[in-house]
């Protein structure tokens, strides 16, 4: 493990007491010849909100690909709660309580808003659905987590991207997610919308029964909310700090600073 | 707070974040509203138009059209077949796939029936069970093509269509022949001319359409083909194996195509090479469109196309019995399933721009 030596991992304070949910130690990843994730380390506490910040391409979708199951690492180990564990599916990390919002939201548009946050866990009494219990419940949850829609009973396809982004995050807080990956939760969404997702992970925050790892790659609105922030670059995690020790200044430097080392190098082997 | 009730559609129902864009909900909403409204009419528009050709050729030509021939003939002979199909399609349609072969099994099936019995002196009610069977395995057989294999279906039915086809030929020597007399006794059941069997067609569609109706509205099968034609990719993020909705559709539509076929012989006294074919498949899509399925997967009803095929039987009966001539019905279906598609495409349209706004 020389690489481990070259590349020290630079975490804040390594193997300091955080009350873990999560770890996912040593991640590596390749597709073919090009390295997606190189030795990457990333913890999560109890209740804690967590943003994986990187441009496109460093290696954030690979990481939560790998952390909600869709992918394996090639190597690396994963722990949760203390165990070690394996995950092999979507199914298997969300058993575990790893549940993700996707980008695309995975909502059927076609279907009610009821039907898609009760998705492959239907409410049955064989053969016919429970159409009405489902509605009941899926409405209790949305108002007891303030989110707010015209009809549980609408198509999710009349909803905004706010609301659907919303129906996604209050899905998965429903089937008992411990550990919510939101996958760039803001991209394409108006100010105003943002900021009502960013006031629902607010809400899930002071509700602590869930802890968030927010992955972006526009930082600015998403620190707001995150206890910590881990910077992703080009496979590795290249800072580790509680959001309070750094700044969207901070950041933006690191940022600028890789580019120009890079338009240098670019420059020099030229 | 007052602000979020009134828009009634904000996120996060806290004061001062929703009221703003309170104009752009309205609109949002009432196109969204005016889409429900229209979705529902589809159903309601296809069944006016249904009573309405009915009323028509039933007061226009009262001595002819109510009678208990015509109505066995529109009933049983012609929207019978192309309901009992439909259904099959609506599934494949609404979960993102179509089955061209549908016609050719319907061709198949009767065959296994007939050597069945003929051959292996098999009981005929365990043969026409085995050519049942027979459009399940075709149904798998396309389904194993398609998911597994990753050919489209459009591809796929016509391939194993052709060899369907083909097979019916090659057993059959290309020549029709008569149901043995011995398998009627179980075969009535499918429907035979004469009271009360002829009637079974009817009764067949009419329960099918129910139990499928019920299918998809009320259960998961329903809702995960939906899903799979809906959102294929969101529908496997969510677990949900898609694969296995759309082989056991698939495995349906054949087993509905084998059913019509069996029942077409019986009641003709005829196992034809030359029955089926791409005629009832294409029939029965035109229902389904006409019903207000969409042939870019997702939505479509059962109901809807059950009134398509009335609608597509009444014209074919209606214009027969009026002595209209059969070359204008090719003019008239055309226009009907144009008419039925532009209004499907300018929905969806609205659709997206409820969604966008």
């Amino acid at each position: 493990m020389t690489a481990q030596d070259q590349v020290p991992p630079p975490l804040g304070a390594p193997g300091a007491a955080l009350d873990e949910v999560l770890r996912a130690e040593h991640i590596s990843k390749s597709y073919g010849a090009v390295t997606a994730l190189r030795d990457v380390t990333v913890r999560l506490a109890h209740g804690e909100v967590l943003g994986l910040i990187g441009d496109n391409g460093a290696g954030k979708s690979t990481l939560m690909k790998i952390l909600c199951g869709f992918q394996q690492p090639d190597s690396g180990r994963i722990v949760v709660d203390g165990e070690e564990v394996t995950l092999k599916s979507v199914m298997q990390a969300r058993a575990l309580g790893i549940d993700v919002v996707y980008q695309d939201l995975a909502l059927v548009n076609e279907l009610s808003v009821y039907h898609n946050m009760f998705l492959n866990r239907e409410l049955v009494r064989w053969p016919l659905l429970s159409n009405r219990s489902m509605r009941r419940i899926a409405q209790e949850h949305l108002t007891e987590m303030g989110v707010n829609v015209p009809s549980v009973s609408v198509p999710v396809a009349s909803l905004s991207g706010g609301q659907r982004q919303a129906i996604a995050v209050a899905r998965a807080v429903f089937a008992n997610a411990k550990i919510l990956l939101l996958d760039e939760p803001l991209a394409a969404m108006g100010v105003k919308e943002g900021a009502m997702i960013l006031d629902l992970v607010q809400d899930l925050k002071r509700r602590g029964d869930v802890s968030v790892i927010i992955i972006a790659h526009n930082y600015g609105q998403v620190l707001q909310v995150c206890d910590r922030v881990n910077l992703i670059q080009h496979g590795t995690i290249t800072l580790d700090k509680p959001t309070a020790q750094t700044s969207v200044q901070e950041l933006n430097d690191i940022v600028v600073a890789e580019y120009r080392r890079a338009m240098e190098e670019r420059q020099r082997s030229e | 707070m007052s602000d979020t009730v009134e828009s009634g559609s904000t996120v996060v129902g806290r004061p001062g974040l929703g009221g703003g864009n309170a104009g752009g909900n309205g609109t949002r909403h009432f196109v969204a509203d005016r889409f429900g409204v229209f979705s529902r009419q589809r159903e309601a528009t296809v069944l006016v138009v249904t009573v309405a050709l009915l009323l028509y050729f039933g007061l226009t030509h009262a001595s002819s059209f109510v009678t208990q021939t015509n109505a066995v003939d529109l009933l049983s002979e012609l929207m019978a077949p192309i309901a009992i199909i439909a259904i099959g399609e609506v599934l494949l349609l609404i979960c993102g796939e179509i089955d061209l072969s549908v016609g050719f099994i319907y061709t198949f099936a009767p065959f296994v029936m007939y050597f069945a019995v003929n051959d292996y002196h098999v009981p005929a009610a365990l043969a026409i069970i085995l050519g049942l069977l027979t459009g399940v395995v075709a149904g798998w057989v396309n389904g194993f093509i398609t998911v597994t294999l990753g050919v489209p279906s459009f591809i796929t039915t016509i391939g194993t269509g052709f060899i369907l086809l083909g097979l019916g030929l090659v057993l059959s020597g290309g020549e029709p022949t008569e149901i043995p007399p011995i398998s009627m006794s179980a075969g009535k059941w499918l429907g035979v001319p004469g009271n009360p069997w002829q009637w079974m067609p009817l009764i067949w569609t009419v329960v099918l359409v129910l139990i499928f109706h019920l299918v998809l509205v009320r259960t998961r099968w329903g809702l995960y083909t939906i899903a799979a034609g809906g959102n294929l990719l969101g529908a496997r993020e969510a677990g949900i194996n898609v694969g296995r909705i759309k082989y056991g559709n698939f495995m349906i539509t054949g087993f509905l195509g084998a059913l019509v076929g069996l029942q077409t012989a019986f009641y003709t006294n005829n196992v034809d090479p030359l029955a089926g074919g791409y005629t009832p498949m294409f029939y029965a899509v035109i229902a389904a469109v006409i019903g207000g399925t969409a042939m870019l997967g997702g939505s479509g009803t059962i109901l809807g196309a059950f009134l398509g095929a009335i609608v597509l039987a009444t014209l074919t009966d209606g214009f027969d019995v009026i002595g209209v001539n059969a070359n204008w019905l090719g003019i008239i279906f055309g226009g009907a399933i144009l008419v039925a598609m532009i209004a499907n495409v300018q929905l969806a349209r609205l659709r997206q721009a409820g969604r966008t706004l």
